[in-house]
């Protein structure tokens, strides 16, 4: 090794405020399909939160219940509707691969191929509702 | 060969090219840092060369204070895992021609586990998990005198990928369940589990069933694979915890 190789040692160029905890992990398919899963899940839950509480209006008031669902025909809520399809499919097709994944130990081995064949799930089906769905919101 | 080859120093030997290679390293001195900061350092790598390599010439050469564990150095003894390029990696079995040297290199503690010094954490809550899980054979009977526990070559492929682990940490730092909950037995104490409970020889599997039967147990896994790319013995972590799963519910190995 040449004598002048030794390397400088300098101040840390990235200033302390950058990354402080450090690097993000940089997991594969397995990690990110978690937290997709999680991200959906808990989305999803928020939204039934939402749709349980809208629900229950019809027993304060028709006029209320129908005030509200009236809110939902913007093109806003339907914009919103895509996303929560979205979320839905990808965490109903993402929770058949976790099952199989516990359960048969093939699935356990090819679980980065499921993954694959989640997303392509995921596409064709928002391929199949997105237009229509969107003709609908727009058409109105 | 003529002695006329001697007086030249062999070609070849002078030609094999090396490069200038950045390491942002993490370092954390207790005695001196509230936070840990990243320091760079640029060393002449060849590709065949390995991260730890590159650690011992920092060391040695450039700056003395690093702080990191390596023992055997040579994937064995699992001393130094560490997180290069943000994935859990022995540092003594990632060579440089498998990174990407057109930019820095990071290396840092792996996660999870308290920092100690620089690239050093405190291993004691990984080990103590592992030992929760009894990792010792409990046997019942005696084997005949003079012989030992005679086991089929099919019984013994059953377990064969669990007894590779050298408890590098690797895994088990890896896991998203485990940053965020520390009481996780996590991977390695679990593969440890699975190394015993489908022994034939061991008669104990039930007690270490019951042991991973637990709210911080097995049930805990969310199938991240994060310990499955991690493992430097190529172990299928996840596999092993899917199949500890199912013994649970089976009620026997």
């Amino acid at each position: 090794m040449p004598e002048n190789s030794a390397g400088t040692l300098t101040a840390p160029t990235k200033p302390a405020k950058q990354r402080p905890g450090g690097t993000l992990y940089r997991g594969r398919e397995g990690m990110w399909s978690w937290v997709l899963h999680r991200i959906t899940g808990v989305a999803i839950f928020f939204f039934l939160l939402v749709h349980v509480l809208d629900t229950a209006l019809v027993r304060v008031s028709p006029e209320a219940y129908n005030a509200v669902i009236g809110t939902y025909q913007t093109p806003i809520m339907g914009l919103g509707e895509v996303a929560l399809v979205g979320a839905i499919v990808f965490h109903a097709f993402n929770g058949l691969r976790v099952i199989l994944v516990d359960f048969w130990s093939w699935a356990t081995r090819h679980q980065r191929f499921l993954f694959y064949v989640v997303v392509v799930l995921w596409v064709v089906t928002m391929l199949a509702f997105v237009p229509r769905h969107l003709i609908n919101v727009f058409s109105h | 060969m003529t002695i006329a080859t001697l007086e030249q120093p062999p070609a070849e030997a002078a030609a094999i090219e090396s490069f200038t290679v950045t390491f942002l390293i993490r370092r954390f001195d207790p005695d001196v840092d509230t936070e840990p900061r990243w320091q760079d350092f640029d060393v002449e790598m060849y590709a065949t060369d390995r991260v730890l390599d590159a650690l011992h010439k920092i060391k040695w050469e450039q700056d003395g204070s690093l702080t990191f564990r390596r023992s055997c150095a040579h994937g064995i003894c699992g001393s130094d895992a560490m997180r290069i390029n943000g994935r859990n990696r022995l540092a003594c079995k990632t060579l440089i021609k498998d990174l990407d040297i057109s930019k820095p290199i990071y290396v840092e503690a792996i996660k999870g586990l308290p920092l100690e010094k620089d690239l050093v954490v405190d291993m004691e809550p990984f080990f103590a998990s592992y030992r929760e899980v009894q990792p010792f054979l409990i046997a019942n009977s005696q084997p005949e005198p003079g012989k030992e526990r005679v086991q089929s070559i099919a019984k013994r492929e059953i377990f064969d990928d669990t007894t590779k682990c050298i408890l590098c940490a690797a895994c088990t730092s890896s896991c998203p369940v485990f940053w965020t909950d520390g009481q996780y037995f996590g991977p390695a104490a679990i593969v440890n589990a699975h190394r015993f409970i489908f022994d034939s020889r061991d008669d104990a599997a039930s007690v270490r069933l019951d042991i991973l039967n637990d709210k911080e147990g097995v049930w805990r896994c969310r199938t991240t694979f994060n310990c499955t790319d991690a493992c430097p013995r190529g172990i299928e972590v996840t596999k092993a915890i899917a199949e500890v799963k199912q013994a649970i519910m089976r009620g026997k190995p």
